[in-house]
């Protein structure tokens, strides 16, 4: 069944049109993420369903119910914000209780409403506590809590854990995604950390100028990126890009040119027909190349290691290879000298092709 | 020999010459006198002795009795310190019409101060409110008019008042004079709230909407209770401006109503007999005292850090 819906969403400011014919749908219990750089309009499109921001044109529906015109109080939301936004004069529990109240709900269940969330997130002693005096992890904790007691079926997160440290930030990663496993609310998340994004997500909305580029489960989003934009915005180190073209073989099969060199396209299902003389776009994960061995069915290229980063568990190589800079993930205890020559194998199984034109995928 | 050698060698410090060694270490020392500290020491000097001299010479000279003020030292101290210029200033100096002294006076201006500071900042908060948090239609040319009102001279309008208030029948009350202190301190105190509730962090506003708070309860449950170092800044501003005030005091009231500051004046200006300078001294004094105390008791309110907590600081 599905949760939230957008349809043929517009917002404008005066002149300047932010989203255009946005369409979105988002099934019960489902995990949605919205992701993309700063300005790609994801916290925009986010505060179009909380009702923080007055549409231009569309609908949007929340449980079966058109909630175009109705007031955040009144879609059945909550939301946690990135900066925590908690009333700094309240305690926490006064933060928790504040819109409850604000409802007119009975005491007896505002009391159980808090007491449960504060059971779920742990925060039981901090109950008495005020804002400034929590840490910042603590801090969000609370203000997911604020979104938990009020009891609705959609959740929505604005950057949450930006603002925390990289291992608080894990750590809370981690909590959301049980959070999610033990409640099975629909939640939509926004943010611009590709690894959250991967993580947490059923489906990865990837945005960029107000569009969704790409709307699929990280797997296909991370494997089969619709296009150019996807595929460098996912992935650290970014997808390696040789341009060039395709041309036949030598023994008759079609193959990939670029630079003077020479890739086989063994095991590349591509959608649309491969013409000899296309401009294409070849794109190789860091992962996906191997060196000093034979990937299955590929061949081998010479390269030079350019400069080597050691990671601890991975080892990150630039190599110099056909008139291009590329990165090669490879294991941690595996080393190389800068200058070393290499040779390279590519898996085209897990490679792209994107048009050089359109940059869409082929 | 070879061994000490060897344990120098471990030491960390065995490459350093011994002549760097004995060189500076730890904190660097400041000299206590430099030409530094002498110009801004002597600069400040100046610049207080500049504002406390008058100061002490009015002190002095209200604790003083008549014959020796006519002596002509004004630096001089008071040899017989008396007390009873600032009683006769207080409560029987003449201002040509009565002999009560400044007490009726200070008893007008309490009566216009404080309904207008509280009524003009009541005003002035929900209007900053609204402008920086609710954007509705026409708020930033609302806004800009206003402003613009702050820049017309007092003079400009001080006749057309005149005019409107006698004809809704206020001219020469005490609520005439409140609503014109109000009006005119509007532009400045809704610059000053406007400011204030925009630096506010955004998603605290988000938030009570989501929690299902409407304007009033935004604003006084969410966004007031953050806002205790704005409201005294705006009490300072608005309680010395308005005990101060001279101009709207003596157009638009009536003898019986004139606020301390024109009872002032008019003790000190008034021709007959001779002019007696300590009860003048006294009573100024005692008309810039309440201004005073308002800045030393809420100088300590000036909490900072109301939001701190809100967001990540």
């Amino acid at each position: 069944m599905t949760s939230v819906s957008v349809k043929d969403l517009r917002l404008s400011f005066g002149q300047v049109t932010v989203l255009d014919q946005l369409n979105l749908d988002i099934q019960e219990g489902e995990f949605l993420v919205l992701l993309g750089s700063s300005g790609c309009g994801k916290s925009t499109l986010l505060n179009c369903i909380a009702g923080l921001l007055d549409i231009t044109d569309g609908q949007i529906f929340i449980n079966g119910r058109n909630v175009t015109w109705d007031e955040p109080k009144d879609r059945g939301i909550g939301m946690v914000f990135q900066s925590y936004a908690l009333y700094p004069q309240m305690t926490v529990e006064k933060n928790l209780s504040f819109g409850l109240k604000v409802a007119k709900l009975p005491q007896g269940e505002i009391d159980k409403r808090v007491a449960r969330a504060a059971e779920i997130l742990q925060i039981g002693p901090l109950l008495k506590r005020k804002p400034s005096e929590l840490s910042g992890g603590q801090r969000q904790r609370v203000a997911i809590g604020r979104a938990l007691v009020r009891d609705v079926d959609v959740f929505l997160f604005d950057e949450p854990l930006s603002n925390l440290d990289a291992k608080l930030r894990s750590e809370l990663r981690v909590e959301i995604k049980r959070l999610h496993q033990s409640l099975k609310n629909t939640m939509i998340y926004v943010t611009h950390d590709q690894i959250e994004a991967l993580t947490l997500a059923d489906r990865i909305a990837i945005m960029k100028g107000g569009v969704i580029q790409q709307l699929a489960d990280p797997n296909t989003i991370y494997n089969a990126p619709r296009n150019m934009f996807v595929a460098g915005f996912i992935g650290s180190p970014s997808m390696n890009f040789l341009k060039g073209e395709i041309a036949t073989g030598a023994d008759g099969k079609t193959v990939f040119v670029a630079g003077g060199v020479t890739f086989s396209l063994n095991g590349y299902r591509a959608g649309d027909p491969l013409l000899p003389g296309r401009k294409v776009v070849l794109g190789v994960r860091p992962e996906h190349v191997a060196v000093d061995e034979a990937a299955a069915g590929g061949e081998l290229h010479e390269a030079v290691v350019d400069i080597e980063e050691p990671m601890g568990a991975d080892n990150l190589l630039w190599l110099k290879h056909a008139g291009h800079t590329m990165a090669v993930r490879t294991a941690g205890s595996r080393r190389f000298r800068p200058g070393t020559k290499v040779r390279l194998s590519f898996d085209m199984s897990l490679a792209s092709l994107f048009d050089a034109a359109t940059e869409e995928r082929i | 020999m070879s061994d000490r050698g060897h344990l120098k060698k471990t030491a960390h410090l065995a490459e350093v010459p011994a002549a760097l060694e004995a060189g500076p270490r730890g904190a660097k020392p400041r000299r206590l006198v430099s030409t530094r500290t002498i110009v801004v020491y002597g600069t400040l000097f100046v610049a207080a002795a500049y504002y406390l001299l008058p100061l002490y010479v009015m002190i002095v000279t209200s604790l003083k009795g008549m014959p020796e003020i006519r002596v002509g030292n004004i630096f001089s101290p008071p040899l017989e310190i008396t007390f009873e210029p600032w009683v006769k200033a207080w409560s029987s100096a003449c201002t040509g019409l009565n002999c009560d002294g400044l007490s009726r006076g200070f008893w007008n201006s309490v009566m216009i101060t404080v309904p207008s500071t509280i009524i003009s900042i009541a005003v002035a908060s929900i209007n900053g409110y609204a402008l920086s948090n609710w954007r509705f239609k026409g708020a930033d040319i609302f806004f800009t008019i206003l402003i613009v009102g702050a820049f017309i001279p007092y003079q400009v309008m001080l006749y057309p008042l005149v005019i409107v208030l006698r004809e809704i029948g206020l001219y020469g009350s005490l609520a005439g004079l409140v609503i014109v202190h109000t009006i005119f301190g509007m532009p400045i105190l809704t610059l000053l709230f406007r400011n204030y509730f925009a630096s506010l962090p955004e998603e605290l506003f988000k938030a009570a909407r989501v929690d299902g708070a409407g304007f009033w309860g935004i604003f006084l449950k969410i966004m007031v209770p953050m806002s205790l170092p704005i409201f005294v800044v705006a009490m300072i501003l608005q309680v010395t401006g308005i005990w101060n005030d001279f101009l709207f005091g003596v157009v638009f009231t009536r003898p019986e109503y004139y606020p301390m500051t024109v009872q002032l004046n008019n003790i000190v200006n008034s021709v007959q007999g001779v002019k007696e300078y300590n009860v003048n001294m006294a009573a100024t004094i005692l008309t810039g005292a309440f201004p005073l105390l308002v800045y030393f008791v809420s100088g300590r309110l000036f909490v900072r850090g109301i939001a701190a907590g809100a967001v990540k600081g």
